[in-house]
């Protein structure tokens, strides 16, 4: 019966307060998340607008593709930039995104030294006008924003990507946390089902609780080698104030948030995702139906401050990570 | 407050399907399992002619039981004409009359017959002798030449009847034959030498029938009676073939003529025909169906309608099973429904044909798709460019099955062309993506998805259960419904979150 070995019960599951898709959708997607409010956060081009409109930050913008006929002057308007990032409005799951890290004069390099022509750019830009990476395949814009500097003190935990922070916001409370870096087999994309590490942060502290690639336990990361238990998110507090304020922002009740830290602006809004995936859950190794629970429990209209203070007080947790390795380390 | 509306809905579908099926069940004795399938004929006869700015009356005969075949349905269309049906000792015959009608004009006639082994003839009224005119010289010496040759040669009515149409026919055919023949045609000249010598005979019109034929015409067959007025057989008045094919249908066995049309010129009946096999029960229902409310069912449409419907009403079933793989299991596919749509074409290909031919297509496409992806075009007319060269693939792989002689690989061109150009689209963007594992998995999982719909579509039960009792799609409904109520976890999520669960054991 080896086969069952990978197998579990679903009463262990739920012991564990896991939540399955079904559940996420109908009670707390469908239940929460309002559908007129969806092109809000479907659209990464309104998503910015509005972030602006509340004094969120967000990564600097500079163009965006509208036509055909636009991606013809698509060289001058990249003129003088060092890096960029090209990205559909509509894009989901990281489809499309296209990161160029530095130019010379041969043309653009992405993080992972492989060298892109104009043409391909244009190549890359036409085809997220015509819809090929948005929902549904309807016509799309591109966004073009400058490139993340990423904070000096996370560039050991990532390989060639830039590492981004999922924060889960459940009625303005942030309820679980986790930190993707992007590895060699993901190609410099934070995406855990392309490999990916994710590491459970801990809501009080933003301080690392456990890690995995491919769904499994891991301490270092695999390409960098470096140790995972000594992870912490600088400006953690400011991170999850600006999570916590995308509540009121949109008004989704369910909603996923993607963060970075850059060198100088500090924590900034990347996107805003209205069907956040499960995998934080495995991130964490804890289930999210605790949490969710007690924060319905809670009473609407709690200013931000509160809701913060509420989830790094409720949610705090010892770090897997540091027992299992050496304790001095944990506030490093 | 909604979720007691929603079981209230549940319900009430539940309810009402099952009450419906149970009452299908009960009043129309519908089976609940398939059982025999028997083979239906529709035959359709055009009538076409030009009006003559008058009055118009046409009577065309009409096929009733006979050895073989029993008449279940019959329907006109024929706006604006007054319309009987009229029956005699002679057989039936559709009246059809105007007062004033101009210009081409068209009559349809529609029947269904089902091929039934022990379906026996109505008594025949043999017909009466009346006397032969006779032939003028020199055909009347080489008329009773003919059969005093035929009479030498046999024993009774029937071997009298052959003869006379073998010497009448091929390599015996002699001088004083090849004389009649100059007068009258094979058929009524065979009757009237017959008749001539006492026997009872006459000509009789019938109808090969063979599948998919479309604007064939009747021919003659000779009816010869014995000497004592009540055995009969048919001859083939080309070969003196004895006895009635069994795919030849008697139209008219009066000795009358198909059609007359008084008040139009260039009349003119041609008719077309198919096949297909339906229940037992239903093709004796058909029968005696009455058009009540409660009798609401699909059998009251036209054939063809049906036909489509009996694919239709299984759509449901492959959604079921879609949702059933989505959200209890958790199955990926590439395109939410698109594995019903080839569960539909497998059911017209054949699965292993059908699979085969799916897996040459899309592998094909994903190389020419891939080459695509090179000439930098604009998605809709990179897919339009990949539905061409779907339809490409389709052609080569059919010829090819032609020239190979495999009749399987025809049926490939059932395929849905679009939703193979989209499905390729997708995994090819796929595999540029997530790299090919993702495209196995998603193929993958389209192909299980679509394989496990085509064998719940294709089972005799559930075909049998979802076209007669139109209930059933309720329940489908309700069962759907609830299944999109559903908050447990999926069996592959059981796999997903196992991870998690280990931890405990270990801390």
């Amino acid at each position: 019966m080896s086969w069952l070995k990978n197998w579990t019960w679903p009463t262990r599951l739920r012991d564990k307060g896991i939540i399955g898709m079904n559940r996420r959708n109908i009670r707390y997607i469908g239940r929460y998340n309002r559908r007129r409010l969806y092109p809000l956060v479907d659209d990464k081009l309104k998503t910015k607008l509005l972030a602006q409109q509340y004094g969120i930050t967000t990564p600097e913008l500079i163009g965006t593709v509208t036509t055909q006929f636009g991606v013809k002057h698509i060289s001058e308007m990249l003129a003088g930039h060092g890096g960029f990032v090209i990205k559909p409005a509509k894009g989901s799951g990281g489809k499309g995104i296209l990161v160029i890290e530095h130019v010379d004069e041969d043309g653009f390099i992405k993080p992972s030294g492989m060298r892109q022509s104009i043409t391909d750019i244009e190549r890359h830009v036409s085809n997220i006008l015509s819809g090929l990476y948005s929902l549904g395949g309807s016509p799309d814009v591109a966004l073009i924003e400058t490139l993340i500097n990423f904070d000096e003190s996370l560039m050991d935990y990532t390989y060639e990507g830039v590492p981004d922070i999922r924060v889960i916001v459940f009625k303005g409370y942030p309820v679980m946390a986790m930190m993707r870096l992007s590895t060699a087999a993901s190609d410099g994309k934070a995406n855990l089902h392309q490999g990916a590490v994710g590491v459970g942060l801990n809501i009080a502290t933003g301080a690392a609780l456990r890690a995995v690639q491919f769904d499994m336990p891991c301490f270092s990361h695999p390409d960098t080698g470096h140790d995972l238990a000594s992870l912490v998110v600088p400006q953690w507090d400011t991170l999850l104030h600006l999570a916590a304020g995308c509540y009121e922002m949109t008004g989704l009740g369910y909603l996923g948030t993607d963060m970075v830290l850059d060198r100088e602006h500090g924590p900034m809004l990347l996107e805003l995702n209205a069907r956040p995936g499960l995998a934080i859950q495995m991130t964490n190794g804890e289930g999210l139906r605790r949490r969710l629970d007690l924060i319905e429990q809670q009473p609407d209209n709690v200013p931000t401050i509160e809701r913060v203070a509420f989830a790094q007080h409720h949610f705090a947790r010892q770090s897997e990570l540091v027992e299992s390795k050496d304790t001095s380390s944990a506030n490093a | 407050m909604s979720r007691l509306m929603f079981y209230i809905i549940v319900g009430f579908l539940l309810v009402v399907g099952i009450a419906s099926s149970v009452h299908r069940h009960v009043q129309f004795e519908i089976p609940w399992l398939p059982g025999e399938q028997r083979q239906v004929w529709e035959i359709e006869a055009g009538i076409t002619f030009n009006a003559q700015n008058g009055p118009v009356q046409v009577d065309m005969a009409l096929p009733s039981h006979q050895a073989g075949y029993r008449v279940l349905t019959e329907n006109t269309a024929s706006s604006g004409y007054g319309l009987a049906y009229q029956a005699d000792e002679l057989g039936r015959t559709a009246q059809w009359t105007i007062r004033n009608a101009a210009g081409s004009q068209q009559l349809y006639y529609s029947v269904q017959m089902l091929v039934s082994q022990d379906a026996r003839s109505p008594i025949q009224t043999p017909p009466t002798l009346t006397a032969a005119t006779p032939w003028e010289s020199p055909y009347d010496s080489a008329a009773s030449q003919l059969i005093e040759q035929a009479w030498a040669r046999s024993a009774n009515n029937a071997t009298f009847a052959r003869e006379l149409i073998r010497d009448l026919n091929g390599e015996r055919q002699e001088e004083s034959a090849r004389l009649l023949l100059s007068q009258e045609a094979p058929a009524a000249l065979v009757v009237r030498l017959l008749n001539q010598s006492g026997v009872l005979a006459r000509e009789v019109s019938g109808l090969i029938l063979e599948d998919g034929r479309r604007r064939q015409t009747l021919s003659s067959w000779i009816q010869v009676f014995a000497a004592d007025g009540e055995q009969w057989s048919i001859f083939n008045p080309a070969t003196g073939e004895q006895g009635k094919p069994d795919n030849l249908l008697l139209w008219e066995t009066g000795g009358r003529a198909v059609l007359e049309v008084q008040g139009g010129t260039n009349s003119r009946v041609s008719f077309s025909m198919m096949t297909h096999d339906q229940p037992a029960s239903a093709a004796v229902r058909n029968h005696y169906s009455d058009d009540t409310l409660l009798n609401f069912s699909i059998h009251s449409l036209p054939l063809e309608e049906q036909a489509l419907f009996q694919t239709i009403l299984l759509i449901p079933i492959g959604a079921l099973m879609v949702v059933l793989l989505r959200v209890l299991v958790g199955l990926k596919t590439s395109g939410t429904f698109m594995p019903v749509l080839i569960a539909l074409a497998f059911i017209q290909i054949s699965l292993t044909t059908g699979l085969i031919g799916f897996l040459l297509i899309v592998a094909m496409g994903l190389i020419i798709r891939n080459y695509l992806s090179y000439l930098n075009l604009l998605l809709v007319a990179r897919v339009s460019a990949v539905i061409i060269t779907v339809i490409a693939i389709i052609s080569i792989f059919t010829v090819l099955a032609y020239r190979m002689g495999l009749s399987a690989g025809l049926t490939i061109t059932f395929f849905p062309m679009i939703i193979l150009a989209w499905t390729i689209e997708r995994m090819s963007i796929l595999w540029e993506e997530e790299g090919p594992k993702q495209v196995l998995i998603q193929g993958g999982g389209s192909l299980v998805t679509a394989v496990l719909a085509y064998l719940a579509m294709n089972n005799p039960w559930v075909r049998h259960i979802t076209f007669n009792f139109l209930g059933v799609q309720l329940i489908l409904m309700a069962l759907i419904l609830l299944l999109g109520n559903y908050t447990g976890y999926r069996l592959l999520e059981l796999r997903r979150f196992k991870p998690i669960t280990d931890d405990e054991k270990l801390s």
